[in-house]
C-alpha cells in the first residue's frame, strides 16, 4: 500500500512536469478525443506533444506489457494513473478501437510476431483501427456474413462489403470477419483477419443518417490481397475471437449511457418552454413524464452502483449487468423524446433561421438516438440474451 | 451508501428464507382465508418471529429490541412477502412501534415497545379516512377538549390489524381546516374505550383490516402521542419509513410470482413445444426481469438512505414505492396472463399475488401520487 501511495506521488509530479500547458483543463466530449493514425490532425499542437510524452512512457496503454510499448502497470497502478489524470484535469492522450478492442484481442489471441508488429504502433497513436463486422445482409445475424476470403498461397483474396464501420474513412487498418469456408456451419467458416486500408481494392464511403452526417461508412472490398499471416488465431475459428470482442463493445456503449449527470435539467427546459405556475411546471402531464424519466434514470444508476458495489465486495457479477445496454439506451431515447415534447414546435429545426443552436442540436440528437437501440446489439437481441442466458428459457 | 447486503443481512435473509419454507408456504395464507380466520394471522408464528428477534429489529435495545435499521428488517420482510405471510409487521412494528419510538413519551414507550418486541402486544395506527386517499393531512376525525379530557369523534377505514389491536394510535384534527397539516394530533386509544366501535372488513387481499368508528371516545391528556397540533410531521415521517418496509414485502411478492411464471414457461407445453420457447413470452419475461432489478436497487437505496437520514431519503422512498407499485402489478398481471386459464383459477396462487399487488399499490400512495411527490420534492 505504501508503494501505491509513493507511485501516486511520483505520478502526479511526473504528470505536472510533463503535461503541456495547452492540454491543461481540456475537456473533450465523447468522440472528440485523439484517435491518432496516419490521417490525424492536431489543431492543438500541445495535444500531439501530450500524446508523444505519454506514449513514450507507455502510458497510453498503461496495463499492456512493456515489451510491446505498454506501461506494464498493475490494475491498481493503472487506476491511480487514471485518477491523477482526472484530478489534474488532463485529457486522455489517446482513444480508439486500437486500445479498446484490437489491442486486447491481440494480447489474448495474437502471435508474438503480430503483437510486435501492431501493438507498439497502437501505443504511439501511429495507426488507427476500425471494425469490419456487419454487412448489408448480416446485422443481428452477424455469423451469416458473406464477405469471402479465398486463399491463394500466402495470400487471401477478399471480396465483399462491410457496413456501419465507424470512421473507416479516417482509419489505417481494419480488423475484419470474413468467410473462409462457405460449406461449414456458419460460425465455423469465419476467419478474423487484419487488413491494411491502403491495400488496393479497399474503398470507403460515408453513410448519411436521418440525423445528418455520421462517422459510419460502407467499405467495399474488390480483390483485396491480404497476407495469410494477418489471420488472428486460426483460419475458420474467427468466431471465437469475435465473441470475445463483442463483449468489450457492449460494455463500452452501455457505459456511455450510464445515467450520468447532464448539464441542463429537465426542469430548466420545462421552465423555458412551458413556464411555471405557482412555481410548478404548468403542464401536469409533462411534469409526470419528467418525474417518471428522472426516477427511472435514478433507478438505473442505482442498479449500476449495485453491480459495482457487489464487484468491489468480491461478489460474482450479478444478472443485472445484462440489462445495462438495453435499459441505458432506451432511457436515452426517452430523454430525447421528452425534450422534444417539452420544446414543442421549437424542436422541429433542421438548420437556420428561427431556431437556436441548442434547439437544432436537440432535433439532431433525437434523430440520432433512434439508432441507440439498434447499434451494438439490438434491444431485441438483448432481450433474447436475458431470456436465455439469465432466465434460462429454452431455445 | 453501499448497495450490497452485509454478512449479517445475508444471514438474516437465509434464516428468513428457511423459516418461510418450513412454516409459512402460501398454502397457510390460503387456509387463513378459507377458514375465515378472525384475526388473519398466526399468533403462534408471530411469537416465533419475536423469538427470532424480527419483531424487535427496529425497536431500541433499551426497550427489548435490537436497535437495527430498515435495511436489516427489509431482508426479513422480502422473505415474508414471497409467500404472502400476513403477520402484523406493517401495523405493529413499522407504524405503531416506530411512531412511539420516535414521538412517544417515556411512559408510552415503556408501556408498549417491549410488548411489541416480544410479540405479546399488537398496536396499530388509524390514519385513513373515507376521502383522504393518500394524503395524511386530510383528517376530519375531530378531537375536542373537555376539561382535562378530549372527546374523539369520526371514522377511520382499513385500519390494519384493527381486530387484534390492543390499542390504536388515531390521527385527529384539533385545530385548522380540513386539509391543514398543522392542527393534527395523535391520540393513543385503548381497544375497550367506551364509544369505540370496530367492524372487521374483508379485503380482496385477505389482510385483516377494520372500520373504526369513534363516537365521543373520551381520552386523557397524556394519551397524546407527540405534541398538540404537531402530529403530521411525525406521522408522515413514520409512514415514509413504513413505506420502505412495505416495498421490501412487495419486492418479495413480485420476485416470487415472477419465479413461478418463469418456471411455468419452462414446463408448460402447447403445440408440441415448451411455451418458454415463444419469443413473445421470452421478451416479456426479460422486461419483467429488468423492472424487478430496478425495483430492488430502489428499495435497497431507500432503506439505506432512511437509516442514514440522508437529505434525499424521502425522494428515494417515492422512487421505491413508485417502482414497486408498477413492478408488482406488472409481475402479477403478467403472471396471470402467462399462466393462461389456470392463472384465473382460485386454486392457483397467481391470483393472490395480483390481489396483494393492488392492495400494496393503494397503501401509502400509488405510483402516480409518488411521482407527483417526487416532482414537488425536486421543486417542479
Amino acid at each position: 500500500m505504501a508503494n501505491l501511495e509513493q507511485f501516486r506521488t511520483e505520478t502526479r509530479k511526473w504528470l505536472l512536469d510533463n503535461s503541456p500547458q495547452g492540454v491543461r483543463g481540456l475537456i473533450l466530449a465523447l468522440g472528440e478525443g485523439n484517435w491518432g493514425g496516419r490521417k490525424a490532425l492536431y489543431p492543438n499542437p500541445d495535444m500531439k506533444r501530450w500524446l508523444g510524452v505519454m506514449a513514450e512512457r507507455g502510458w497510453t496503454a498503461p496495463e499492456w506489457p512493456t515489451q510491446y510499448g505498454g506501461g506494464g502497470l498493475s490494475k491498481a497502478e493503472a487506476k491511480v494513473l487514471r485518477e491523477e489524470i482526472v484530478a489534474l484535469k488532463l485529457p486522455e492522450p489517446l482513444s480508439g478501437f486500437g486500445l479498446t478492442m484490437i489491442g486486447p484481442t491481440l494480447l489474448q489471441f495474437g502471435t508474438e510476431e503480430q503483437k510486435r508488429e501492431h501493438l507498439p504502433k497502437i501505443v504511439r497513436g501511429e495507426i488507427r483501427w476500425c471494425q469490419g463486422y456487419s454487412e448489408p445482409g448480416s446485422g443481428s445475424d452477424l455469423a451469416s456474413l458473406q464477405t469471402k476470403a479465398v486463399q491463394h498461397g500466402d495470400y487471401f483474396i477478399i471480396n465483399g462489403q462491410k457496413v456501419w464501420t465507424s470512421y473507416a474513412n479516417l482509419s489505417d487498418w481494419m480488423f475484419m470477419l470474413v468467410r473462409t469456408d462457405p460449406n461449414a456451419k456458419k460460425q465455423e467458416g469465419i476467419t478474423f483477419i487484419l487488413v491494411d486500408m491502403a491495400t488496393p481494392g479497399v474503398e470507403t464511403r460515408p453513410i448519411k443518417l436521418i440525423s445528418g452526417s455520421s462517422p459510419f461508412c460502407e467499405t467495399f472490398l474488390t480483390d483485396v490481397q491480404v497476407p495469410v499471416k494477418n489471420v488472428i488465431f486460426k483460419v475458420n475459428q474467427g468466431w471465437t475471437v469475435a465473441k470475445a470482442l463483442l463483449n468489450h463493445e457492449r460494455s463500452m456503449i452501455a457505459s456511455a449511457f450510464g445515467g450520468g449527470g447532464k448539464k441542463r435539467t429537465m426542469r430548466d427546459w420545462a421552465e423555458e418552454y412551458i413556464g411555471l405556475e405557482d412555481g410548478r411546471v404548468a403542464d401536469s402531464a409533462l411534469r409526470h413524464r419528467i418525474a417518471q424519466y428522472e426516477m427511472d434514470n435514478l433507478a438505473f444508476k442505482l442498479t449500476a452502483d449495485r453491480s459495482r458495489d457487489a464487484a468491489r465486495a468480491g461478489r460474482p457479477p450479478g444478472p443485472e449487468s445484462s440489462m445495462f445496454k438495453i435499459y441505458g439506451t432506451e432511457l436515452n431515447q426517452r430523454r430525447q423524446e421528452l425534450l422534444l415534447s417539452i420544446a414543442g414546435p421549437h424542436a422541429l429545426g433542421w438548420e437556420g433561421a428561427g431556431f437556436t443552436d441548442r434547439e437544432i442540436t436537440l432535433t439532431h440528437d433525437w434523430l440520432r438516438s433512434r439508432g441507440n437501440s439498434i447499434e451494438g446489439g439490438t434491444s431485441e437481441i438483448q432481450l433474447n440474451i436475458i431470456a436465455k442466458r439469465v432466465l434460462g428459457l429454452p431455445d | 451508501m453501499e448497495l450490497v447486503l452485509t454478512e449479517d443481512q445475508e444471514l438474516l435473509a437465509q434464516t428468513a428464507a428457511d423459516f418461510i419454507r418450513q412454516h409459512s408456504p402460501v398454502s397457510r395464507m390460503r387456509a387463513l382465508r378459507d377458514t375465515n380466520d378472525p384475526i388473519g394471522f398466526s399468533r403462534d408464528l408471530w411469537k416465533q418471529m419475536a423469538e427470532l428477534g424480527w419483531t424487535g429489529i427496529l425497536i431500541p435495545d433499551t426497550y427489548g429490541g435490537a436497535g437495527m435499521g430498515l435495511a436489516d428488517l427489509a431482508v426479513v420482510l422480502e422473505a415474508l412477502g414471497r409467500t404472502l405471510a400476513p403477520e402484523p409487521f406493517l401495523s405493529a412494528v413499522l407504524l405503531a412501534g416506530e411512531l412511539l419510538s420516535r414521538a412517544g413519551n417515556e411512559a408510552q414507550k415503556q408501556a408498549w415497545l417491549p410488548g411489541i418486541a416480544s410479540g405479546e402486544k399488537i398496536l396499530t395506527v388509524a390514519y385513513q379516512e373515507v376521502r383522504s386517499r393518500y394524503d395524511l393531512n386530510r383528517v376530519t376525525t375531530k378531537a375536542e377538549r373537555q376539561g382535562q379530557y378530549w372527546l374523539l369523534s369520526g371514522e377511520k377505514i382499513q385500519v390494519l390489524d384493527g381486530q387484534t389491536a390492543d390499542a390504536f394510535i388515531v390521527s385527529t384534527r384539533t385545530s385548522g381546516t380540513a386539509n391543514d397539516p398543522v392542527g393534527i394530533t395523535l391520540f393513543l386509544v385503548a381497544k375497550d374505550a367506551p364509544g369505540l366501535k370496530l367492524t372487521s372488513q374483508h379485503r380482496v387481499d385477505n389482510r385483516p383490516t377494520a372500520l373504526l368508528v369513534l363516537d365521543g371516545v373520551k381520552v386523557a391528556q397524556d394519551s397524546i402521542v407527540g405534541s398538540l397540533d404537531n402530529g403530521y410531521d411525525a406521522l408522515s415521517q413514520i409512514v415514509d419509513r413504513a413505506t420502505v418496509g412495505l416495498c421490501a414485502e412487495m419486492l418479495g411478492g413480485m420476485s416470487q410470482i415472477f419465479d413461478n411464471t418463469v418456471a411455468y414457461l419452462k414446463t408448460r407445453q402447447q403445440f408440441g413445444v415448451l411455451i418458454g420457447t415463444f419469443q413473445g413470452l421470452q421478451h416479456r419475461a426479460a422486461r419483467l426481469f429488468m423492472e424487478i432489478e430496478l425495483a430492488r436497487s430502489s428499495v435497497m437505496a431507500a432503506a439505506r438512505a432512511a437509516d442514514a437520514n440522508d437529505p434525499d431519503w424521502q425522494s428515494l422512498v417515492s422512487l421505491a414505492k413508485a417502482r414497486c407499485s408498477d413492478g408488482y402489478i406488472l409481475a402479477a398481471n403478467e403472471g396471470v396472463q402467462m399462466h393462461g386459464g389456470i392463472g384465473m383459477t382460485d386454486e392457483y396462487d397467481a391470483g393472490f399475488y395480483l390481489k396483494r399487488a393492488r392492495a400494496t399499490e393503494m397503501t401509502f400512495g400509488d405510483a402516480a401520487w409518488h411521482r407527483e411527490r417526487w416532482a414537488r420534492l425536486h421543486r417542479y
